[in-house]
């Protein structure tokens, strides 16, 4: 069975994700009207630098039970809609996928709003960093500082999600 | 009491390792993270500038800096996050 929350070293496939979602028991056959995807790739550029590759690093353990907590946090806010993401690890290359996400519910909206929420929220709780190499040297990116209780950052993501 | 310290992406990096064990000598007060966070950044200076947007775990989940910890405890410390 495919997992609905996972880290893995290998390539991403969405229809994969979107299939674990399926598959799942906590869907129902037929109730659900929509399905919404995303799905985030390596680019070329960066802040005015040429990206050669990216290397993603976690701490798997954590990053597992962040997953968990966005899952959860997107029950309680869209009870409706369920949720499946894969995160991709180590060295990718240009236009690769480091992200799957679907989010299914009944209706588009909450489908759609769940899976730019769960984006969101794993760029500000997920434990995992991007390493960019790119055409004269190398950076760790750093964006948020990463705290699951934050509320304002909660409903920040809340308010981008529903826009 | 010792524990284990694991540093990720660019701490990893100034560090030079992914993992360290340190013995901490029991104080009159109970150790906490940030007592371990400033060890840490004593030995490693580059660290200190870090201290206000790291994070940190014990045993792989979120923890604040005045949480106290225990023998054999796993310490992460995490910089600002990019994942995505």
């Amino acid at each position: 069975m495919i997992p609905l929350l996972a880290i893995s070293r290998g390539p991403l496939d969405i229809e994969r994700v979107a299939g674990a979602l399926a598959a799942d028991p906590s869907t129902s056959p037929g109730l659900d009207g929509a399905v919404a995807t995303f799905l985030g790739l390596v680019r070329n550029h960066n802040v005015g630098r040429s990206v050669r590759h990216l290397e993603y690093e976690a701490y798997a353990p954590l990053a597992m039970k962040a997953f968990e907590r966005i899952a959860a946090e997107i029950a309680e806010r869209w009870p409706s809609a369920r949720l499946a993401l894969h995160h991709r690890i180590g060295r990718l290359e240009i236009g690769e996928a480091s992200i799957a996400i679907a989010a299914r519910s009944p209706h588009r909206g909450d489908a759609f709003a769940a899976c730019r929420y769960a984006i969101e929220r794993v760029k500000q709780i997920a434990p995992i960093w991007k390493h960019e190499y790119f055409d004269g040297g190398d950076v760790w990116i750093e964006g948020a500082t990463a705290d699951p209780d934050d509320a304002r950052a909660r409903a920040e993501a809340e308010r981008v999600a529903c826009a | 009491m010792r524990v284990t310290v694991r540093l990720f992406a660019r701490l990893r990096d100034i560090a030079g390792t992914a993992e360290l064990a340190r013995d901490l000598a029991p104080g009159a007060q109970a150790t906490t993270v940030g007592d371990v966070w400033r060890q840490l950044a004593k030995e490693f200076p580059e660290l200190a500038g870090y201290e206000r947007s790291i994070s940190s775990a014990v045993n792989a989940d979120y923890a604040r800096m005045d949480h106290v910890i225990r023998d054999g405890d796993e310490i992460a410390f995490l910089p600002p996050v990019s994942g995505g």
